[in-house]
């Protein structure tokens, strides 16, 4: 008896009850200062929003205030370039998505002459380095007479080109991990093409080109190096609010900020949130 | 019984037959031909199975006759209509697919209603209850197939089939991912559904217990082509080719020399042992031919024990394997010209039991045993059985 006490004592390291608890917490206390180390300036971002400043030239929490939140136009250019960069996210994704689903069927469900060089050509635009593309696409846009015409219409056409690749390859995985039984089955049981596109085919492939979708419309969003070399004098929202880094930076951007962070937020709880319904629905 | 036809084409006109109809039927790949020149006539309202292993053409076939392959040549009927290139959903054909592909968007409710909705049944809500009634999936209607075990999304592949009425239902091997016991179990069930809705039923399968249990004809297919077609007990008792004789059920393949062919029966000399076939269970065209005759057939007994045969008694053989397999024992028996017969011997608990090396005699009656023609592989077919 006297022999196993005194094993199990020493199986034990002797320390204080505080380091035993951190012992045994280290995992999530690391993983705690890794959640905050990310969210630090998101929460920067957001407290700033509320921020109510002395001067425009020190960036520093001076007094609480709604005033950014009730007149976020009030910044000068600010709302104008955030709706070019929506609209132009909008029209980016809609093309992109659209082109790119289109190219992702016939990858996956046709057979024509350079369909393996296309499935290689199509990660092309993912590996290379952005400053590469928005120069080349300057280039040609200078070298085909648009270069007086830069503006709208160019960064629309930039944003669908890198949008593709992207497109492309999330609904490429969701169609080929698809049993094409079940279209098989479905034209046996009297639903013509059409029907079995739309019946069939087109919901389970949905959530890839949603997931495609929501991608496209963040990444032409958020993208700075190629709009800035392709924008001519249109301003996009990053384009503004480097501009206006250099003199202070007003804290309707913030509030922007805060804004895109809910939004995405709301998107992924949403989905979560979806997803667990449907894995009780199958318990 | 054998209400099929045979396989040379017929005179008749193709119209006049209400069944399905397969004529000249050729499916090439490239080089390879998966379904060779194939005539086949499957009566209305009959249960017909296609028997053969893997690569032997069957899906194929089925694939064809539900249009999810075009023939490369030749004509397929159903009733009189050449359906040989419409397209799948203007056939009047439906599939239960080996995976059962389920869609897995659709609850139950919805997968069993797919094929009414796209034909704007009126009556959609109750024939998918009733059809659900029939399959005993009434209480799981409303989940998702992902939630249902097998053997249930088995059932609703069966269901979404059969509640379209089609004039044929093709079954693509959809046992084969159940285990044995529920398979058993589906085998009958699809059995007595057949009996209750009197559809022609097309079975493709590599499983010939399956096929023999479910089906009232087997066609047996090998390399694109059906090599014998009849009812189960017909093609077991007698096989006309090597191949059937081994792939249904096991058989011994005795070499032997044409005597006679006088009369009511063949007369064979088997290794210096003269042994009778009846004529009609011969298919050998040469003067050599392979004696078959199945081992539960083969009586086993000493050296001048009273064996219940009127034929000759074959002497000289030594037990080199036995096992014992509850309801019967089998023995593998060495003969004088070397070559190994296999026995089943019922246990009855009147049989004395051998151990290897005893010295037996073997003996049958000449009613059973069936003469092939030398020219056939006697190996072929033999493999897959021991594979199942």
């Amino acid at each position: 008896m006297s022999t196993m006490t005194s094993s199990r004592t020493t199986s034990y390291k002797p320390g204080s009850a505080a380091g035993r608890w951190i012992r045994h917490h280290l995992v999530l206390i690391l993983g705690l200062l890794v959640l905050v180390y990310t969210f630090v300036p998101i929460f920067v971002v957001v407290l700033m929003s509320f921020n109510d400043p002395a001067s425009r030239l020190i960036y520093r929490f001076d007094g609480f205030t709604l005033h950014n939140w009730l007149n976020p136009c009030e910044a000068e250019g600010m709302c104008s370039a955030l709706r070019t960069s929506v609209e132009i996210g909008f029209l980016a994704t809609l093309g992109s998505t659209v082109l790119g689903t289109l190219i992702a069927f016939a990858l996956v469900r046709h057979q024509f002459v350079g369909r393996s060089s296309m499935n290689l050509l199509i990660f092309l635009p993912m590996a290379s380095p952005e400053i590469v593309l928005g120069s080349s696409l300057l280039a040609l846009f200078v070298a085909a007479g648009f270069g007086g015409q830069l503006g709208f219409w160019t960064i629309l056409i930039a944003h669908v080109m890198f949008c593709l690749s992207f497109v492309v390859v999330t609904v490429r995985a969701r169609l080929a991990g698809l049993d094409d039984n079940l279209e098989q089955a479905a034209m046996d049981l009297y639903a013509t093409e059409a029907q079995t596109f739309r019946r069939v085919t087109l919901p389970l492939v949905f959530p890839g080109i949603l997931g495609a979708a929501l991608l496209s419309f963040s990444l032409s969003f958020d993208d700075f190096i190629i709009t800035n070399l392709n924008a001519g004098n249109t301003t996009t929202f990053p384009m503004y609010v480097w501009g206006v880094a250099q003199r202070g930076v007003p804290m309707q951007v913030n509030v922007v900020g805060t804004v895109m962070f809910l939004i995405s937020i709301a998107i992924v709880v949403g989905a979560e949130l979806n997803r667990r319904r449907q894995e009780k629905a199958l318990v | 019984m054998s209400q099929v036809a045979e396989q040379e084409p017929t005179t008749a006109d193709a119209e006049s037959y209400d069944g399905l109809r397969l004529r000249n039927v050729t499916k090439s790949f490239g080089a390879f031909k998966a379904v060779d020149d194939l005539d086949l006539d499957v009566p209305s309202g009959s249960f017909i199975a296609l028997l053969g292993p893997s690569g032997c053409g069957k899906t194929t076939t089925l694939r064809m006759v539900a249009g999810l392959e075009t023939p490369t040549a030749g004509s397929i009927t159903l009733g009189g209509q050449d359906i040989t290139y419409a397209k799948p959903y203007q056939r009047p054909v439906n599939t239960v697919f080996q995976s059962y592909a389920l869609f897995p968007h659709l609850d139950i409710y919805e997968n069993v209603a797919f094929g009414l909705r796209r034909r704007k049944s009126k009556e959609v809500d109750t024939a998918v209850r009733d059809m659900l009634e029939l399959v005993e999936l009434t209480s799981q209607a409303r989940k998702k197939p992902a939630q249902l075990s097998g053997g249930q999304q088995q059932r609703v592949a069966l269901a979404r089939a059969l509640i379209n009425k089609p004039e044929v239902l093709l079954l693509d091997e959809p046992l084969g991912a159940l285990d044995l016991k529920l398979r058993r179990s589906m085998q009958l069930e699809i059995k007595r559904i057949q009996t209750e809705v009197g559809l022609t039923f097309v079975h493709v399968t590599h499983d010939q217990e399956e096929a023999m249990t479910m089906a009232d004809t087997v066609a047996v297919m090998n390399a694109g082509v059906v090599e014998q077609m009849g009812a189960p007990a017909d093609l077991y008792e007698n096989p006309q080719s090597t191949f059937v004789a081994n792939f249904l059920g096991q058989s011994n393949l005795i070499e032997g020399t044409i005597q006679n062919r006088g009369g009511d029966v063949v007369t064979v000399d088997m290794h210096g042992i003269g042994v009778s076939v009846p004529t009609e269970r011969c298919h050998a065209d040469s003067d050599k031919g392979w004696v078959g005759i199945r081992p539960e057939k083969v009586l086993i007994g000493a050296p001048g024990e009273e064996l219940d045969a009127p034929g000759n008694t074959i002497p000289g053989g030594v037990v080199t394997d036995v096992s014992f397999v509850g309801v019967s024992t089998q023995y593998l028996v060495r003969m004088p010209w070397g070559q190994e017969l296999s026995v089943f011997q019922q246990n009855t608990g009147r049989h004395t039991s051998f151990v290897p090396g005893d010295k037996v005699e073997l003996s049958w009656r000449p009613e059973y045993a069936f003469l092939l023609d030398f020219s056939q592989d006697a190996s072929a077919g033999a493999q897959k059985v021991d594979a199942e």
